[in-house]
């Protein structure tokens, strides 16, 4: 994956947090190796991995930045883009592939122009695709914000993204 | 603050006989008879609505003033989550299936106050058409030996009080106060239980070596890292019964002399990772965690680290580089993990299911645990079994049983009168089954046989609708999209087989493809790292080998016999079917359909790209796809 450091874009938002960030990154000194845990919890505030907190999470805690990247880029459950408001992850486990997963892919790739790890340019949706939500009674599944929308269909899916602005 | 120590402090069990007496406590507080309500909350039945129910039932009950005659409880999963949200009626067990909110009112009405069933919630069995009343009677149900999963269904798994009058911990103690390290790792040899994770390791081996080890530092692993795709067992066992886990792993580090524990488990699983947590925190509470275990000296603590989504950290090396805050890339094993492992120190890492398998082995003993199963493969094994069956959900059954009474008998078979195609077992690692092989009995060995594997026991049931070739390929860019990139023959050859697979399925095949593909999967076999890479080609050799016409039909014809490979399919319009409605019309990308209202529509050929929007909204079937 190609990263360039521009961090003039994050600062402002960051700066904002940047108490929180500090605390969260303080509680982490004496476990460092739970750097994975540490990354988790930044995304969770922010939606995203902003750069410059990475270079603070190495600062601070004396983890090469180079180790930091390669955690950060090496997970999938990571983002080092902003994220849109919306996250739509399609479940691609065999069982949600056997019965039709890919073409819910298609189908959100078709009406939003957007493609797995990709985000809308008005930031409404992100699309992300899973290996396996492990509710394979139910597939294929789609999850929007959390929620689990079960046996779903390309025409289900279109009603169900219309409700989210 | 004071208040709080002192009840915390009254909590904490000292001794063997402190554990029996609260367990002897806290059953005659329960009346065996009195009317439970159970509703299922594993992640299935709570994606189907069951919080809706939960809470319905508690507004009912409290609305009526009911909280004296019946109690509610939020269980793990039952297994059956095909018909979820699943509610069980305690004494009698009488099962409602597929219950929503509005449900709930009449319940209480009918059920709770009146005593009388409400057919309409019952279960039908599609085969005989016969109503079945009680939860046991389902043949679902029937036909396995829940061992280990059975407790998932009546326990609350955030009250460790329910898994203590199930009996829970109790083989802790015997483990602790009657056995030796040494007896202990004698009894689970001798249960000949092999890893559930994967490669079907002897465990007791496992934890032999990691006993003789040398070494005053030793860590116990959980690898709930479930990243096989249509497996979810382990998930299951960690939010229904999270109790046995944490049993079985205190176990294991009396056994092996280990003071710190982890549980690694997937950031997908968010339910299991708060269950497991608050049953550490209930188990800190009671002294069975922490200082001083039951009084018997053993201190020991377990910590939860959340995966970050890499499906090679399943891996052991890998799970372990990635607890140490590494990225998460095997190491070639020329010392085992159970010498050498996190940190350096000697590792005991086990499946969720393995270590759910150690409390039974200790209480009932090595030679009842080995009475089930084959020569190779003792005890029971839980499946999921899922894809094109009309039972979705999780089995328990012996070791040895063969997979056509699973798929069958206890599956129900295939929905909507298709033929059974293959069964897909042992995730990435594993391979395709087609019909002729459906006797086998299912256990490590007979399936490695076949050129699959057992894995982490995911089934996934394939009807004529699903194209071999497209499964293969599903696989390889899964696998590819998952290998760590740190030896050159996963990530290249991997790489290179999808490439293969990928023209084939867009009809750019040519003969030669299906011998490079078999010499790829010779190299790496022999030559990838860790087992990601070794058994990457089993899902391509093991369709090549059963269903090789289909892949010629793709390569040699340009079709693709199940209509699945888009580029070598055409979509047409049947005219006696078509309505003119137009909504394939308002679908179409590229305007490649056309047509008059209520008139029949047609599709240009040239102009289709062939996303299948249309066949996807046809609501008269009108829509042909060849």
């Amino acid at each position: 994956m190609e990263v360039t450091l521009d961090f003039s874009k994050v600062k402002e938002i960051v700066e904002d947090y940047t108490e929180k960030v500090d605390s969260l990154i303080d509680s982490y000194t004496d476990k460092k190796e739970q750097i994975i845990s540490l990354l988790q919890d930044i995304q969770a505030e922010f939606n995203y991995l902003p750069q410059d907190v990475l270079v603070k999470i190495s600062q601070k805690l004396g983890i090469p930045l180079s180790q930091v990247f390669s955690v950060a880029t090496f997970f999938r459950a990571f983002s080092l883009k902003p994220r849109g408001r919306h996250l739509v992850t399609v479940c691609l486990g065999t069982a949600c592939h056997v019965k039709g997963g890919q073409r819910l892919v298609d189908k959100v790739e078709r009406d939003y122009g957007i493609k797995p790890g990709e985000t809308t340019e008005d930031m409404r949706f992100t699309l992300e695709t899973v290996n396996c939500l492990g509710c394979c009674a139910l597939g294929p599944v789609v999850v929007v914000d959390g929620k689990y929308e079960s046996k779903m269909t390309p025409d289900k899916l279109n009603r169900v993204l219309k409700k989210y602005k | 603050m004071v208040e709080q120590v002192r009840k915390l402090l009254e909590k904490r069990l000292e001794s063997a006989e402190g554990l029996e007496s609260l367990r002897q406590s806290i059953l005659a507080k329960r009346d065996p008879q009195r009317t439970c309500i159970s509703v299922c909350g594993g992640t299935a039945c709570r994606a189907a609505g069951a919080e809706g129910v939960v809470d319905a039932f508690l507004d009912e009950i409290e609305r009526r003033e009911l909280q004296v005659k019946v109690s509610l409880k939020e269980t793990g999963c039952h297994g059956f989550c095909e018909r979820g949200p699943l509610v069980v009626i305690e004494p009698k067990k009488i099962l409602y299936q597929q219950v929503k909110p509005e449900d709930v009112e009449e319940i209480i009405d009918e059920t709770i106050v009146a005593g009388r069933v409400i057919e309409r919630l019952l279960y039908v069995d599609p085969t005989t058409n016969e109503t079945i009343t009680y939860e046991p009677d389902v043949p679902f149900y029937k036909k396995q030996t829940r061992n280990i999963f059975g407790v998932n269904g009546t326990i609350d798994p955030t009250n460790i009080e329910d898994y203590i009058a199930s009996g829970g911990y109790s083989a802790l103690s015997k483990a602790l106060f009657q056995m030796t390290p040494e007896k202990i790792v004698a009894e689970v040899k001798k249960s000949g239980l092999r890893g559930r994770g994967g490669g079907g390791f002897p465990t007791g081996r496992k934890w032999q070596s990691c006993l003789e080890a040398k070494g005053k530092v030793k860590y116990v692993i959980c690898n709930a890292d479930e990243g096989d795709p249509g497996a979810y067992q382990d998930r299951s066992l960690l939010e229904g019964n999270p109790h046995s886990i944490l049993e079985g792993m205190i176990i294991g580090a009396h056994a092996i002399g280990s003071h710190q524990g982890y549980i690694y488990v997937r950031n997908e699983y968010p339910l299991a990772v708060r269950h497991a947590r608050i049953a550490i925190e209930q188990a800190m509470d009671y002294g069975l965690l922490g200082k001083n275990i039951l009084g018997s000296g053993l201190d020991f603590n377990i910590t939860i680290n959340k995966g970050g989504g890499a499906f090679v950290c399943g891996e052991s090396s890998a799970l372990m580089a990635s607890l140490e805050g590494k990225i998460g890339e095997p190491k070639a094993k020329y010392v085992h993990m159970a010498e050498k492992g996190l940190w350096e120190h000697p590792s005991l890492l086990n499946n969720v299911k393995t270590w759910a398998n150690v409390p039974l082995i200790v209480n009932k003993g090595a030679d009842w645990y080995s009475k089930l199963g084959t020569a190779g493969s003792k005890g029971t094994m839980i499946f999921s079994l899922v894809g094109n069956i009309v039972n979705t959900g999780l089995v328990e059954v012996p070791m040895g049983i063969t997979l056509r009474q699973m798929i069958f008998d206890i599956g129900g078979g295939i929905p909507d009168g298709k033929k059974f195609k293959a069964v897909q077992t042992g995730g990435p690692s594993g391979g395709c089954i087609p019909e002729q092989l459906l006797d086998t009995p299912v256990d490590f060995d007979e399936l490695t046989k076949l050129g699959s594997m057992m894995g982490s026991g995911g089934m996934i049931v394939m009807d004529e609708d699903t194209c071999m070739v497209d499964v293969a390929r599903y696989f390889i860019e899964f696998l590819k999209g998952e290998s760590c990139g740190k030896c050159t023959p996963c990530r290249e050859g991997i790489n290179r087989m999808s490439q293969i697979l990928s023209n084939i399925t867009q009809g750019k095949g040519k003969p030669e493809d299906l011998d490079t593909l078999q010499d790829l999967a010779e190299v790496l076999s022999a030559g990838a790292l860790c087992a990601l890479g070794q058994t990457a080609a089993n899902p391509v050799l093991s369709t090549i080998r059963y269903f090789k016409d289909e892949y010629l039909t793709h390569i040699n014809n340009k079709k693709c016999p199940a209509g699945v490979c888009r580029e070598l399919v055409r979509f047409s319009i049947d005219p006696e079917k078509c309505e003119g409605c137009l909504r394939c019309i308002r679908e179409c990308p590229t305007g490649a359909v056309t047509g008059e209202k209520k008139q029949p529509h047609t599709i240009n050929q040239d102009m289709c790209i062939r996303c299948g929007a249309c066949y996807d909204v046809c609501k008269f079937n009108a829509v042909i796809k060849r």
